[in-house]
């Protein structure tokens, strides 16, 4: 760190208008971030962290402003500088790049265009210059065919495609200092591992400072040199990111990164030292004795979607019948086992088939070919429409991937809890219903007292915990988890991942568990299946496929999960 | 059809929400206290359908005059004390005319409301969440409906059908039924798939008791509050309907008549005749445009915090 | 492009046969006879006789379809008793006047709301944002021929400004050589200054009645979808990398605000159809919707059914319009297409 930093935050408190007065999203913080240095700001939802950076580009909405504090960068002071010299700023010395690239573009304007008009706002390009300078820039960013995509709307990429066209937009006019918020957020984990190489590689060329705006404190160990961490609006620690890890000082700092899922740890070790959870388990493979039947038997699962035919109509008018294209496989042939007690790992990048499996196996689509033989019936011959009629209907259950989206909002917890009862089981009358659902809330680990709110009165790990409860509910022998903590911050994904493997162990089911996180996929799973454009690539137990892989697109997969330091 | 929507984005809001904490319980009420103080004019409008329901219940019995009575002594009178809109060409008293109208303006706004509610909306319901030939059979109504200026195809129907309030209040729900059917089958459709109707798959619901216990609930609030903002739509319809004269005869008073009787009159300086039923026409479509603001602020789970 | 057009073009079919059969409907639906509503109020048992076998009503459903469909092909829609003349020739005759109020009152609106929403959005809870709610709310509240009345009232008889609300022109103008049917194109052409400030005078209050009456839901949908695009990730882009209001407001936001607002314009051209028949009978404006009217009165079903047939396929066309200006915004429609 040099001696005068590039930006300089001193006892910056950002304040937000609301109903209930004002509330401060940032309390009192300082941060330096030296010339050429890269640091993190690391948090959890509400912390702050994306706030800061919005004032320091000064780019707060209506409600937000700066109540106390200096935010001085290069020696100018950001809060007091007038609005002309903050836009001559924005984007010429300090550029931002945000998550959801597609939609940080404008989507009906040529991305060549988009850069253009940075070029040309800070006259770094005149009318004659700006296509090619335009293209230029591209080509930092390793477009292919630049030439080509100056003409494309943001339509016709690719998420990472426009991730780089962000960083292109941004770093047209050689800043000096680069935020990125959340930049990998949303996208699949090779593609994270290139956009963040890129930033890295593009900002060390050019001796620039970069923020990196994250939750997660993985991606943060790995690409930075300081790390920023944030709680509740107020920073509780910095420190250099290699001995982050080693030397957590905070508690809550210690918190977090006990929660964020490592090479060579327990379930039980995301948890807090001083919470009671359940004892630690050495996971221990807990396939069945060979030679029993498997629960669930999976055989060349086909689930085939019509292309949609552009010009179809046209064909169909003129009486020519269109040259039928083969239907687009989104699962294509797979194979595979579920022995009684296990937790089977499903795992791919996005589009790779797995959640239209787990549809499938949850028998709420119909699969275009093959068997799903579930404890001895092909469950797959029972149309979707009339599984729920099914006895096996109750024996097979799910739990969401979104906590929020999968709780009806006019249903209390316990009526979420008690409907599968109501509708499958033999249990009758009020109390015993009650009864019941209470059981279930004690033993998911959410207060009895809450059972009878309605899902926007309940925190996300409690919608989890209610979700689970219904899946739960009727003794089911498998459960798919679909990405079921996605949508959680990594503190309470730990807690709820415990509760699960917790749950197994009591109730004896098997999992299968669909998920992009090979970390999160490592702790719960004792075999794993990779799948990759609807086939599967590679399986076997967890220490095989995840320790030695063996498939080029399993190592693929690994090397680009960013590893924080065990 | 594939993996488009895993990894949500956690963080997004500006502002933090304590996600450790649950939120504190709100009650309709409490949050209806709140949307009235946040904008006085919701509380105006609640007051104002009070008073149109109250002339529309008690009007005619309340009224100074009898609506229907002429008296060619006292015609073409401006307002005064003994008469406070005047009266028009026959002696008749337009304060009278006017209370009197409510009941029959109302009405035609309810029922064409309601049975398009039931109609366009179940229809829609079906149609977004069964699809394939329901939605096409639905949406090709709808289609041809909307393939006619909506005003002009009422006027078709009224003049076809004949011209009596009944067929008013059919025309009026016709035009309508398009918007009924197009809300309720985007939000049957969104929610086909949401989490909360897979899980209740899950647990053995069948697929008529999914669209009666899970979807139609959740479009309720957003069914009422479109009920609401086409009350306005509907009354003004049939106002102008009858204005051009279709459905409603003289000497019925009826606001939208009213202002045609007056309209003459209009040129040589005789305003209240057709002013005070056009005024009531306009305070009345008002009320209910404010009402479906107000409701939408009450029933938006966004602005319940 | 074309390919869109083309394409766009081919899915107005069902809607136009949806219209013919419509129509058809309606006039076969009448209750009681269909020949006596043709044959007006005055006829004898006879001329009803006549008329039915005329119109071929006593043949079967489809039959009368086909009839009317080969009809329809000529032109044919059949006679007004009120004129003598045939429907397609009265409406032709009568459209331009329609249009030409249409018009005027649609670019009169459009000049008023798409700034006043604009800035709404962009001043947030300023004047102007509330002035944009007080138009909007009270615009969709106004009966449009109370509006009419109230205007006549003020600017005829109070302050004597405009002419009396009877027609297109005064008694004393006269027509110009007839090109466009539009009286102020073509008095312009003619040079003929006079006529021109006549026919304006005369247009000026009706095509404000209109202009108040659209100008709600364009004002409101220009604010809702301008605030929508002021709050989304690709303006917080433009506006982190330093570009100027002028152009984040006016290339980025307004572009992409305008969409919505394109497609709002479908439905406010249903209103103003609708509407203009209500202020074409306020003002005497000798349009298609008054003489639609006058037959209503008259009980002459043949120009009825004309004018709904005819207002229909100009309303679809108008559609295609939209969306072919849809396609020329948004790249995403024009590609896909």
């Amino acid at each position: 760190m040099t001696a005068q930093p590039l930006l300089d935050i001193r006892n910056l408190t950002v304040e937000f208008a609301t109903r209930r007065g004002a509330v401060q999203a940032v309390k009192s913080i300082d941060i330096q971030v030296g010339k050429g240095e890269t640091v993190a700001i690391v948090g959890e939802s509400g912390s702050g962290k994306s706030v800061t950076s919005y004032a320091v580009v000064r780019i707060l909405d209506r409600a937000g402003k700066v109540a106390e504090g200096s935010i001085s960068f290069s020696g100018i002071d950001l809060v007091t500088a007038d609005e002309a010299q903050m836009r001559d700023l924005r984007g010429r010395e300090i550029s931002m790049i945000f998550q959801n690239p597609r939609a940080a573009l404008n989507p009906i304007r040529k991305v060549g265009k988009q850069i253009e008009d940075v070029l040309l706002q800070h006259v770094q390009a005149t009318g004659a210059t700006a296509r090619e300078k335009a293209i230029e820039a591209l080509t930092k960013v390793k477009i292919a065919r630049p030439e080509e995509r100056y003409d494309a709307y943001p339509f016709e990429l690719s998420g990472g495609m426009c991730q780089r066209v962000v960083i292109a937009l941004a770093l047209a006019c050689q800043p000096q200092l680069l935020i990125a918020d959340e930049p990998t957020t949303g996208l699949d984990v090779t593609t994270q591992k290139a956009v963040m190489d890129l930033i890295v590689e593009l900002t060390r060329e050019r001796g620039m400072s970069t923020i990196l705006i994250t939750h997660d404190l993985g991606l943060a160990a790995a690409y930075c040199d300081r790390v920023v961490v944030m709680e509740k609006g107020r920073v509780v620690e910095t420190a250099d990111a290699a001995d982050i890890f080693r030397n957590p000082q905070h508690p809550y700092t210690r918190k977090l990164m006990q929660a964020t899922p490592r090479i060579g740890m327990s379930l039980a070790d995301l948890l807090p030292e001083a919470s009671s959870g359940p004892p630690a388990q050495a996971r221990a493979p807990q396939a069945a004795p060979a030679g029993t039947e498997p629960l669930m038997r999976v055989e060349n699962l086909v689930k085939e979607y019509p292309r949609p035919a552009t010009g179809a109509f046209f064909a169909k008018l003129m009486g020519k019948a269109e040259p039928s294209s083969p239907p687009f496989r989104a699962v294509d042939g797979i194979s595979f086992d579920v022995a009684r007690g296990e937790t089977l790992g499903l795992v791919g990048e996005s589009g790779c088939g797995k959640s239209t499996t787990s549809m499938m196996i949850t028998r709420l689509i119909d699969p275009s070919g093959g068997r799903i033989v579930f404890d001895g019936t092909d469950i797959g011959a029972i149309p979707a429409k009339q599984f729920a009629a099914s006895p096996q209907r109750r024996r097979i259950q799910m739990v969401f991937q979104d906590p929020t989206d999968s709780l009806n909002p006019r249903f209390t917890a316990e009526r979420a809890i008690a409907d599968p009862i109501m509708r499958m089981s033999t249990l009758n009358g009020r109390d015993a219903l009650r009864a019941r659902c209470e059981e279930l809330a004690r033993l998911v680990g959410l207060p009895v007292e809450l059972i009878d709110r309605f899902p926007h009165q309940l925190s996300g790990g409690q919608k989890a915990r209610v979700g689970i409860a219904r899946a739960i509910a009727l003794d089911p022998d498998l459960v798919i988890l679909d990405e079921p903590t996605a949508a959680l911050d990594v503190s309470v994904q730990a807690v709820v991942l415990n509760l699960l493997e917790e749950l197994k162990l009591r109730l004896g089911m098997s999992y299968l568990f669909v998920s992009h996180d090979l970390n999160v996929v490592r702790l719960l799973c004792d075999r794993v299946i990779v799948m990759r454009s609807g086939a599967i690539v590679e399986q076997g137990t967890a220490e095989e496929v995840l320790g030695s892989p063996k498939a080029e697109y399993t190592k693929e997969l690994l090397t680009a999960i960013p590893h924080p330091p065990a | 059809m594939n993996d488009m929507s895993q990894a949500k984005t956690p963080e997004v809001e500006p502002v933090p929400a304590l996600r450790f904490e649950a939120p504190p319980s709100t009650s309709l009420w409490s949050h209806a206290r709140h949307v009235v103080s946040e904008n006085p004019v919701t509380g105006l409008a609640f007051a104002l359908f009070a008073l149109i329901l109250l002339a529309a219940i008690f009007g005619p019995a309340i009224v100074p005059y009898d609506p229907l009575a002429s008296d060619t002594a006292a015609a073409l009178q401006a307002p005064s004390a003994k008469h406070w809109f005047g009266t028009d060409q026959l002696g008749r008293d337009i304060f009278s005319r006017v209370i009197a109208a409510t009941r029959l303006d109302f009405s035609i706004a309810v029922f064409s409301v309601a049975l398009v509610f039931v109609l366009g909306g179940l229809a829609g319901v079906m149609a977004g969440f069964f699809g394939g030939w329901v939605d096409k059979v639905v949406g090709r109504i709808a289609d041809t409906i909307m393939a006619f200026p909506l005003f002009v195809l009422a006027m078709g129907i009224v003049a076809a059908l004949g011209n009596s309030v009944t067929n008013i209040i059919l025309a009026t729900a016709i035009i309508n039924f398009p918007l009924y059917a197009r809300v309720a089958r985007a939000e049957a459709n969104v929610r086909r798939d949401a989490g909360f109707v897979q899980a209740a798959r899950l647990s053995g619901n069948s697929d008529w008791r999914l669209l009666l216990t899970q979807i139609l609930p959740n479009i309720m609030p957003i069914m009422a509050v479109q009920m609401s903002l086409t009350m306005g739509y509907a009354i003004l319809n049939a106002a102008g309907l009858s204005f051009i004269g279709l459905g409603v005869r003289p000497p019925t008073p009826e606001w939208g008549i009213m202002v045609a009787e007056g309209a003459s009159f209009i040129v040589s300086g005789e305003w209240w005749i057709a002013f005070f039923p056009g005024l009531a026409l306009m305070v009345a479509v008002f009320c209910f445009n404010l009402l479906g603001d107000g409701v939408r602020d009450l029933v938006d789970p966004q602005r319940r915090n | 492009m074309l390919r869109m057009i083309g394409a766009r073009l081919l899915t107005t079919v069902p809607s136009v046969i949806g219209v013919i059969i419509v129509t058809f409907l309606l006039t076969r639906v009448l209750p009681g006879d269909t020949a006596a509503y043709f044959a007006g109020p005055a006829a004898t048992p006879q001329a009803i006789a006549e008329i039915r076998n005329k119109l071929g009503l006593d043949r079967p459903l489809p039959q009368q379809f086909v009839s009317y469909v080969t009809a329809l092909v000529k032109g044919d829609l059949g006679q007004s008793l009120t004129t003598g003349q045939s429907v397609i020739s009265d409406i032709s005759a009568r459209l331009p006047a329609s249009a030409e109020l249409t018009l005027v009152g649609l670019l009169l609106a459009m000049a008023v709301a798409l700034p006043l929403g604009v800035l709404a959005a962009v001043k947030q809870g300023s004047w102007v944002d509330h002035l944009c709610r007080i138009v909007a709310t009270a615009g969709v509240s106004l009966p449009v021929f109370f509006t009419g009345l109230l205007l006549v009232y003020v600017f005829y008889f109070i302050l004597g400004w405009s002419p009396a609300p009877l027609g297109r022109l005064d008694v004393f103008a006269s027509e110009p050589p007839r090109i466009t049917g539009l009286l102020l194109i073509d008095t312009l052409v003619a040079r003929d200054f006079e006529t021109f400030r006549s026919a304006f005078a005369q247009l000026i209050l009706p095509a404000l009645t209109l202009a108040i009456f659209s100008l709600a839901p364009i004002t409101r949908m220009t604010r809702a979808s301008m605030l929508a695009v002021l709050g989304a990730d690709f303006v917080r882009t433009a506006r982190a990398s330093g570009l100027s209001n002028t152009k984040v407001i006016g290339t980025y936001a307004f572009r992409n605000a305008m969409l919505p607002v394109v497609t709002t314009l479908g439905m406010v051209f249903s209103f103003l159809l609708g509407a203009n028949v209500l202020v074409e009978k306020v003002f005497a404006w000798p349009g298609i919707g008054s003489y639609a009217v006058e037959a209503l009165i008259a009980s002459d079903y043949a120009p009825i059914q004309g004018f709904v047939l005819i207002m229909a396929i100009m309303y679809v066309a108008l559609n295609l319009l939209i969306d072919v200006l849809y396609g020329v915004i948004d790249p995403r429609v024009r590609l896909e297409g």
